[in-house]
């Protein structure tokens, strides 16, 4: 009746990966303070840089002319760090319940884990993030749905950015246990000053301009800047910020696997603990 | 006792953390549907293979083939085949026991899912709790929780750690019994840590008896009992384990 399937095939692939998913879906319903939290950092951000903004638009002429530069701002930076954070405190939740070992033993391969918890990075970050984006035009007027198929392009580049962080998180702390993981709250933070999420590029002194370029947010800012303030959509920054999005995953994959076969030499998928 | 394809087949098996040696060239066929017992102190090296059998841990060198599948370079075709339960390694404990099954199950890709968790809660006796939280059960519960969880994929090798710690001497015979069923059925090959030596009387056909990561005797229960002149087999664990030289062919006291 029951017996294990061997297929190994994209319909199992699919139906573990999906199991995973269930399993932190089945935790997220279980615990309505999950949830809440989900809603309640990017609604405070919202507000306060929308409120920020209404009262900048009152006060000079020229900033008044970038509406919505700082809620786009706000908004898009959520996605990336909200993204990072979902990534990771999935990852994380297995290592609280002392799971990651149970999950080892099973045919789910480390390529389905993360699959996994690309879902629910997506499925995390649209519970809080939706929601935000309708309050963001009841307050302020800003409608970021009104951006379109750009907005794809930006959520995309995104996406891929905080994967990149997340997976390579996830893989320090399996290598090193809880300790490392403070990380999954802060390294995202080193991202704000340099990807120029509520300032122009030019802003920076040059060098640094050389750094921020070298991160793929740096060119999605830059990118909803233009469409905002010009109303021209820059391809050519998406797909610069794609390409270096692609290096950093393909960097951080390398990274991860490396620190899970380290854990598996270790002994610390058995241990899991502090 | 050598079966020409045993579900676990082990050579030169060597786990090193640092200067520190876990297991020391461990060489060992474990025979298809048989119960096997794998006995030593703490630090003996059990728990450490186990580990790489299930593929959790790196060997330093050897090789381990479970049902005809080398675990360090082919084991996603084997651990649908295999599972583990101990009372140590907890469920998620916020998730029903349901979820948990259901989430196990398809993990494990197990066809018919409700129906083997129907199943599994009429002979575990898990149907009153089915869908409370896992961490909301009594200790007793959960080990019930966890061998269900270990049976969910009906395996051919299932590795046991202390599956009865814990537990009252009632629900521990229960455990054991349905074990003894489940094998009895399916034919599956067990690899049983314990420190209850009256459980491994009971179950195992053979026993390994493990020190400073060597295996320094193997034979029947009765078999090590007779050789070391013992009355049963804490005798002859405690003559291992006191003994640092000790053989059946050198047997040290009991104090």
């Amino acid at each position: 009746m029951s017996a294990a399937g061997m297929d190994n095939g994209l319909g199992a692939r699919l139906s573990r990966v999906s199991a995973m998913v269930q399993r932190h879906w089945y935790l997220l319903r279980h615990s309505w303070p999950r949830t809440i939290e989900l809603v309640y950092w990017p609604t405070v951000q919202m507000l306060m840089w929308g409120f920020l903004q209404v009262w900048l638009a009152g006060e000079s002429g020229p900033v008044a002319t970038a509406a919505g530069v700082f809620i786009g701002g706000v908004l898009l930076w959520d996605v990336l760090f909200r993204g990072q954070l979902g990534f990771s405190i999935t990852f994380l939740e297995e290592m609280w319940a002392r799971n990651l070992g149970h999950l080892m033993m099973t045919p789910l391969r480390p390529s389905e884990f993360v699959a996994s918890l690309m879902v629910m990075s997506i499925i995390r970050v649209a519970i809080g993030f939706i929601p935000v984006t309708f309050l963001a035009l009841w307050f302020f007027g800003f409608n970021l749905w009104s951006m379109g198929l750009a907005l794809v392009a930006f959520f995309a580049n995104l996406y891929l950015t905080s994967w990149s962080i997340g997976l390579f998180v996830s893989g320090l702390v399996l290598r090193h246990g809880l300790g490392a993981e403070n990380l999954a709250w802060s390294l995202s933070f080193l991202l704000l000053p340099l990807c120029c999420v509520y300032y122009p590029l030019e802003t920076l002194p040059g060098w640094l301009q050389s750094v921020s370029l070298c991160f793929a947010p740096t060119y999605v800012f830059e990118g909803m800047r233009a469409l905002l303030l010009e109303q021209t959509f820059r391809s050519d920054l998406m797909v610069r910020a794609l390409a270096i999005n692609v290096a950093y995953f393909a960097l951080a994959a390398i990274a991860f696997r490396s620190l899970f076969d380290g854990a598996r030499r270790t002994g610390a998928l058995l241990q899991m603990g502090e | 006792m050598q079966n020409p394809s045993p579900a676990v087949r082990i050579r030169g098996l060597v786990k090193r953390y640092g200067n520190v040696t876990a297991v020391d060239g461990i060489d060992l066929d474990i025979s298809s549907g048989s119960v096997t017992a794998l006995l030593g102190g703490n630090g003996a090296g059990k728990t450490t293979t186990i580990a790489m059998i299930m593929g959790l841990l790196l060997p330093t060198d050897g090789s381990i083939e479970v049902l005809g599948h080398d675990m360090l370079t082919s084991r996603f075709h084997v651990l649908a085949r295999m599972n583990f339960e101990s009372p140590y390694v907890e469920m998620p404990l916020r998730l029903t026991v349901r979820q948990n099954l259901t989430v196990f199950g398809k993990l494990y890709g197990v066809a018919g899912l409700p129906a083997r968790i129907d199943a599994l809660a009429r002979d575990l006796e898990l149907r009153a709790f089915l869908d409370r939280p896992v961490g909301k059960l009594s200790a007793g519960q959960k080990t019930r929780v966890s061998l269900a969880k270990s049976l969910i994929n009906e395996p051919d090798l299932l590795l046991l750690d202390e599956p009865t710690a814990s537990l009252d001497p009632d629900t521990a015979d229960w455990v054991r019994s349905h074990i003894e069923r489940y094998c009895a059925e399916r034919g599956a090959t067990v690899l049983l840590a314990s420190h209850n030596m009256g459980e491994v009387e009971r179950m195992a056909s053979r026993v390994l008896m493990m020190k400073a990561g060597k295996i320094v005797d193997d034979d029947t229960p009765a078999g090590l009992v007779a050789r070391y002149g013992r009355q049963n087999l804490e005798e002859v664990f405690l003559d291992i384990a006191r003994s640092p030289e000790a053989t059946a062919n050198d047997p040290e006291p009991v104090s």
